[in-house]
């Protein structure tokens, strides 16, 4: 299970020094007072551009959690809480019961490794080859060799690329890569994937078959999926659970089928019309 | 044709010797400053990657300073700086004078010039692909040695023949403190004694070694970048 509690984020680094010593100060003053728990640092007071506002969210296991958005609205951002290639400002994220906001050093290289991640870009390293590419965390971990190959052979006959083991990324078609690096965040049996605009760059047909191969990842590796996507028709074709984001804010969220049905903000509407007039 | 061809075979009986000699003198220099010059300048380069703000290890006294340092480096005409690292290449091989003393300032003066190259270097790997090694539990040193540098080896190959032609440049300079090679022949030769026929075959020479490094590295690189 994966939380967000009151999560909040802004990349100004004078509202984040401000927030750190509003946060020191009413500590200071509540030990004085007798211990009581201090109040949280006053967010409403700090001007500054925030990317993400008080989010709060639970993927159960076994979720495909659709986040939908227009660009800019903080949707990788929010993805990046979880591995923490950022960090929340506020609040807190919490990876099965374990508070991982302030991991550091070897918990937070372990805390990364068992959870994937694909990007909407690839990000393959050029100069490896699709296996090589495919084993990168494993090799991080010091696995020898032998056990490597075997684990890189049995992820390219899941992704459906055996027989491209020693070609290299540039030799690939967008959706060959795309299969490769889900293949290479799948290598540390990860109990989590995020997913960040993963099909954004892929055209239609191409698009439906990783999808096809994310609906199979999670039922059968049972890997519980945080989707990042603006895309509506995305959330139809793999979520199960949705919400909207906007300009950092949570504004509606619920069952797909439901929100499909009955979406209640305008932000969700015009998010919706776009697949109705694509499908 | 064939007149220029007796011409070129009797330069060739007259100062054969001497340019063999020139010759293994200019590439002796060139190649093991330059060598030394990316063992020293690999690390600056990667530290001033890593150390840069909004980088791995943003650190802005390690990156400020070793960036001032650099500039200055760079900055310094080479024939000050053999005259002012006299002292220093005393102490490292025992001689300010010859081949061994003109590799010192040599490699001292193309290292800063390397950690540059080698920071570019680095900057072309795209900034997604550091984070994907990040997410699956890259360390520092693991991201620097199997991402940064593996990632980036055709361009820092394709770079080193930048450093060690313009090393070579370098060379004729350092022959005029005595440290022999090509361009050491071609000033004593050429300039003080006005032999212009012995300026030309040199030149001549000159042209082709560069050719041939240049061709060198470019197979180089062909064969280890997997991108083409
Ligand atoms: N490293 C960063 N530094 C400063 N601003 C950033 C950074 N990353 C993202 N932002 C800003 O945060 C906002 C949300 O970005 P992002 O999460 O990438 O949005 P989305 O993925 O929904 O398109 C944008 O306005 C973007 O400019
Ligand atoms: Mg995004």
């Amino acid at each position: 299970m994966i939380e967000f509690i009151d999560v909040s984020k802004t990349f100004c680094p004078h509202a984040i020094k401000r927030l750190r010593t509003d946060a020191r100060k009413s500590a200071a003053t509540s030990d004085k007072a007798g211990g009581v728990a201090s109040d949280a640092p006053n967010i409403e007071k700090t001007a500054t551009d925030w990317v993400l506002r008080d989010i709060n969210l639970t993927l159960e296991q076994g979720d495909v959690y659709g986040i939908i958005g227009v660009s800019g609205a903080g949707k990788s951002t929010l993805a990046r809480c979880v591995n923490l290639l950022e960090r929340p400002t506020l609040g807190q994220v919490i990876v099965d019961g374990q508070d991982i906001t302030n991991f550091t050093g070897r918990d937070l290289l372990d805390l990364r490794a068992k959870i994937g991640i694909v990007f909407q870009d690839f990000n393959l390293f050029q100069q490896r080859s699709v296996l090589q590419n495919v084993t990168f965390p494993l090799e991080v971990r010091r696995d020898t060799k032998s056990a490597r190959i075997a684990r890189g052979k049995e992820l390219l006959d899941l992704v459906g690329l055996s027989d491209k083991a020693c070609s290299y990324p540039s030799q690939l078609s967008g959706g060959q890569q795309q299969r490769v690096s889900i293949a290479r965040a799948l290598a540390n049996h990860p109990k989590y994937l995020l997913w960040d605009e993963a099909t954004s760059a892929l055209d239609t047909v191409t698009t439906n078959s990783i999808l096809q191969l994310l609906r199979e990842i999670n039922r059968e590796l049972s890997v519980t999926v945080l989707v990042i996507t603006h895309e509506m028709s995305v959330i139809r074709k793999v979520c199960n659970k949705v919400a909207v984001i906007d300009e950092g804010r949570i504004v509606e969220r619920g069952n797909v089928s439901d929100i499909f049905l009955a979406p209640k903000e305008s932000i969700t509407k015009e998010l919706l019309a776009e697949v109705i007039i694509s499908a | 044709m064939p007149e220029i061809l007796t011409l070129l075979m009797g330069y060739w009986t007259d100062f054969g010797d001497l340019i063999i000699e020139g010759t293994r003198d200019t590439l002796l220099m060139t190649f093991v400053a330059t060598a030394f010059a990316y063992v020293l300048g690999i690390p600056l380069g990667v530290l001033l990657t890593v150390a840069a703000p909004g980088s791995l290890r943003p650190n802005r006294i390690i990156s400020g300073m070793l960036g001032w340092v650099v500039n200055i480096g760079r900055s310094l005409p080479f024939v000050i700086l053999i005259v002012v690292l006299i002292p220093v290449t005393r102490a490292i091989v025992g001689t300010s004078i010859g081949v061994p003393g003109a590799i010192v300032p040599l490699a001292i003066a193309a290292t800063p010039f390397v950690a540059r190259i080698i920071e570019n270097s680095l900057a072309e790997i795209p900034a997604g692909v550091i984070q994907a090694a990040q997410s699956y539990g890259a360390s520092l040193w693991q991201i620097i040695t199997k991402v940064y540098l593996r990632e980036a080896l055709p361009a820092i190959v394709r770079s080193a023949a930048i450093t060690t032609i313009t090393v070579f440049g370098y060379t004729a300079i350092a022959g005029m403190v005595g440290a022999g090679g090509l361009g050491d022949i071609a000033i004593r030769y050429g300039y003080h004694r006005f032999q212009t026929d012995v300026l030309l075959v040199i030149l001549v020479v000159i042209i082709l070694l560069i050719q041939l490094i240049q061709m060198a590295f470019d197979i180089a690189v062909r064969r280890i970048d997997k991108r083409s």
